[in-house]
């Protein structure tokens, strides 16, 4: 069986993942934190408590920020 | 004496605020924090690493301290606001530090873009705190849109080189008495921070100052205590400035 890949872009980073993957699901396939973050898909911000329902498209552009120091 | 800082509602027992960049560790951060008697200290929001390398940079601070996100980094109104509203969702917090820079040498502020997303950003309820040249008029542009305070810097961020124009200050201060006005960017030495605080600043955002001091801790302590003489020195009234000399001593009863 052939595995359909979407590209997309995370965090300015060109990446292909498989299909029928939510932003939830994204945050675990990269080992990323999921406290105190924050994901825009689209330049929309995605609400935490839509990660598990929002799927990744082909195409999309995704960035995921925390927090680091600065003045 | 009772002096407290409120701002958009919120009290605060000191008036200086601080920053969590270029520290050399995580101690020496933190270590900095406490002898600062800061209330609140500014983040900068970025892009998690891919790599597994992400740390969680937040665990390092006092949970008691208000954490104030920044839009640094942002060079247009359209990044800034998503920046803004990014730090909002992960924080749960409506305060911003709104910083949109126009030019990667000098760091300057593009004060346009400033107000335009700031005038986005105040009507997405967000708490906005503008960093932005001393211009009076921007200042006024700035607080008409919304803002609760205005940030004009003593001169580049990361300069060290201490108020550069007190005049316009000092206008800003006259000409909008009612006015939040906090001094960002461009502290160098305690006095510094104290000439600020005299031209009437109610309060001083600095981060390098204190992170690249030798002794990041006791600079820290240096300048709390500076933001508070420069407080109370304004308070006080200072006396008129004169050409010529006004003796102390009594001129009449020398002998001779």
């Amino acid at each position: 069986m052939v595995v359909s890949m979407v590209t997309i872009t995370l965090n300015g980073e060109t990446k292909e993942i498989e299909t029928e993957v939510t932003l939830d699901r994204l945050l675990d396939l990269f080992s990323l934190p999921k406290q105190r973050v924050a994901v825009e898909l689209n330049k929309q911000v995605v609400r935490r408590q839509d990660w598990e329902t929002t799927p990744v498209n082909d195409a999309d552009r995704i960035e995921i920020v925390h927090f680091v120091g600065g003045g | 004496m009772s002096d407290v800082f409120k701002l958009a509602g919120k009290e605060f027992g000191s008036r200086l605020i601080i920053g969590t960049g270029k520290y050399r560790s995580y101690d020496e951060m933190k270590a900095a924090h406490k002898a600062s008697g800061a209330e609140m200290v500014t983040v900068a929001v970025n892009r998690v690493p891919l790599d597994g390398s992400s740390e969680s940079f937040l665990d390092h601070l006092d949970p008691a301290m208000q954490i104030l996100p920044n839009t640094a980094g942002c060079y247009d109104a359209e990044h800034a606001v998503r920046t803004s509203r990014l730090a909002r969702e992960a924080l749960n917090t409506e305060w911003i530090k709104l910083e949109v820079i126009g030019d990667p040498v000098t760091l300057l502020p593009d004060n346009e873009q400033t107000l335009e997303a700031a005038k986005v950003l105040v009507k997405e309820g967000f708490i906005v705190l503008p960093y932005f040249s001393d211009d009076l008029i921007m200042a006024k542009k700035l607080l008409d849109a919304g803002c609760p305070a205005v940030m004009p810097l003593a001169a580049p961020i990361g300069s060290g080189m201490g108020v550069q124009n007190p005049s316009n200050l000092r206008i800003m201060r006259e000409q909008l008495p009612d006015a939040t006005i906090i001094v960002d960017a461009g502290v160098g030495v305690p006095s510094d921070a104290a000439v600020a605080m005299e031209l009437g600043a109610e309060a001083i955002l600095m981060n390098t100052a204190i992170a690249e001091a030798g002794d990041a801790a006791q600079m820290a302590t240096a300048m709390k205590l500076a933001v508070q003489a420069g407080r109370l020195g304004y308070l006080s009234g200072r006396m008129p400035k004169r050409l010529y000399a006004s003796a102390s001593s009594p001129i009449a009863g020398a002998i001779k």
